[in-house]
């Protein structure tokens, strides 16, 4: 299964981002092959429907969770549309090596 | 043009597409059950909610509910007696699930997926999780009148409109609080 996690950086010890649609990257990580992938977010400078449009970018992957600090008023009722679980965290301090290591002790 | 729907919110969608009569020959002449009719047959006939809760719960007014459910049972009945199959598709809503909280991670998660029941937090897999229950706010569902110009608030009578109601202090003539009249002058007169 796929976790989707929202990034500050481009490396495993980046940490959280708080905002969902304008956060810098994207991590895609695979729970069963323990693949990491890192996107950058293209919607990062939308004006405009950036939640949206990153919804589409994490439905593509196949994610069926996603993990980030916040999330907008448009984004909810299309994650469940799209049967992919919100994760809310507010700890901005924590790393995206501490979040891969949550969803392995978890399996 | 007549005025856009609300869009309707459904908490509980159906997990199967729809319903075929039993011992007839497949016959290509569905019902169309939208989602909110589903829905509303699911809160008045099955959570046995009131209209006035249900129509809360989906985020209508008590009349547009009570528009809803009635054209919900009839399609039902008409599929009934013409032996005709149902589909559920289509209406203008949107999809709403629960809010819960782990108490081990600190995280907050939703549950999409109701026919599953869930025990474990998705992130750390610790097993302490409640649900998250917004406060309902017993007074939205009570009918209360308000006058529109000192604000004052009186219960509602089931046989007597607001607008005919007088209120006891200055006289005017009074409307239903939350009602569209009143978010209209509500913020002019108060």
């Amino acid at each position: 299964m796929k976790v989707a996690i929202t990034s500050t950086g481009n490396s495993l010890e980046s940490k959280l981002d708080s905002r969902f649609g304008r956060c810098s990257f994207f991590v895609i990580y695979d729970t069963e092959s323990k693949s990491v992938e890192f996107i950058p977010n293209p919607n990062k400078e939308n004006v405009e429907g950036a939640g949206p449009a990153s919804v589409n970018l994490i439905a593509s992957r196949d994610s069926k969770k996603v993990v980030s600090g916040e999330f907008g008023a448009k984004v909810k009722s299309l994650f469940d549309s799209l049967q992919i679980q919100l994760i809310v965290l507010n700890d901005e301090e924590k790393t995206i090596n501490e979040i891969i290591e949550l969803l392995n002790h978890n399996k | 043009m007549a005025r856009p729907k609300r869009i309707r919110k459904v908490i509980n969608p159906p997990h199967f597409k729809g319903y075929r009569p039993l011992g007839l020959p497949e016959e290509n002449n569905p019902v169309i059950l939208n989602y909110e009719e589903y829905e509303s047959i699911r809160l008045s006939d099955f959570e046995l909610y009131g209209q006035h809760e249900a129509a809360q719960v989906m985020e209508v007014s008590r009349p547009t509910y009570a528009r809803i459910y009635e054209s919900a049972r009839r399609k039902v009945a008409q599929a009934f007696v013409s032996g005709r199959p149902i589909v559920f598709e289509g209406g203008k809503v949107y999809f709403d699930s629960e809010w819960y909280s782990c108490t081990g991670c600190g995280c907050w998660f939703n549950h999409p997926s109701k026919d599953q029941e869930i025990k474990n937090c998705p992130l750390c897999g610790a097993p302490d999780i409640k649900q998250y229950y917004e406060d309902n706010d017993q007074s939205a569902i009570e009918d209360v009148c308000v006058c529109p110009k000192c604000g004052k608030e009186k219960k509602h009578l089931p046989d007597t409109p607001c607008r005919k109601e007088v209120c006891p202090d200055c006289n005017s003539f009074m409307i239903r609080k939350g009602g569209p009249h009143h978010y209209r002058n509500g913020n002019k007169n108060c």
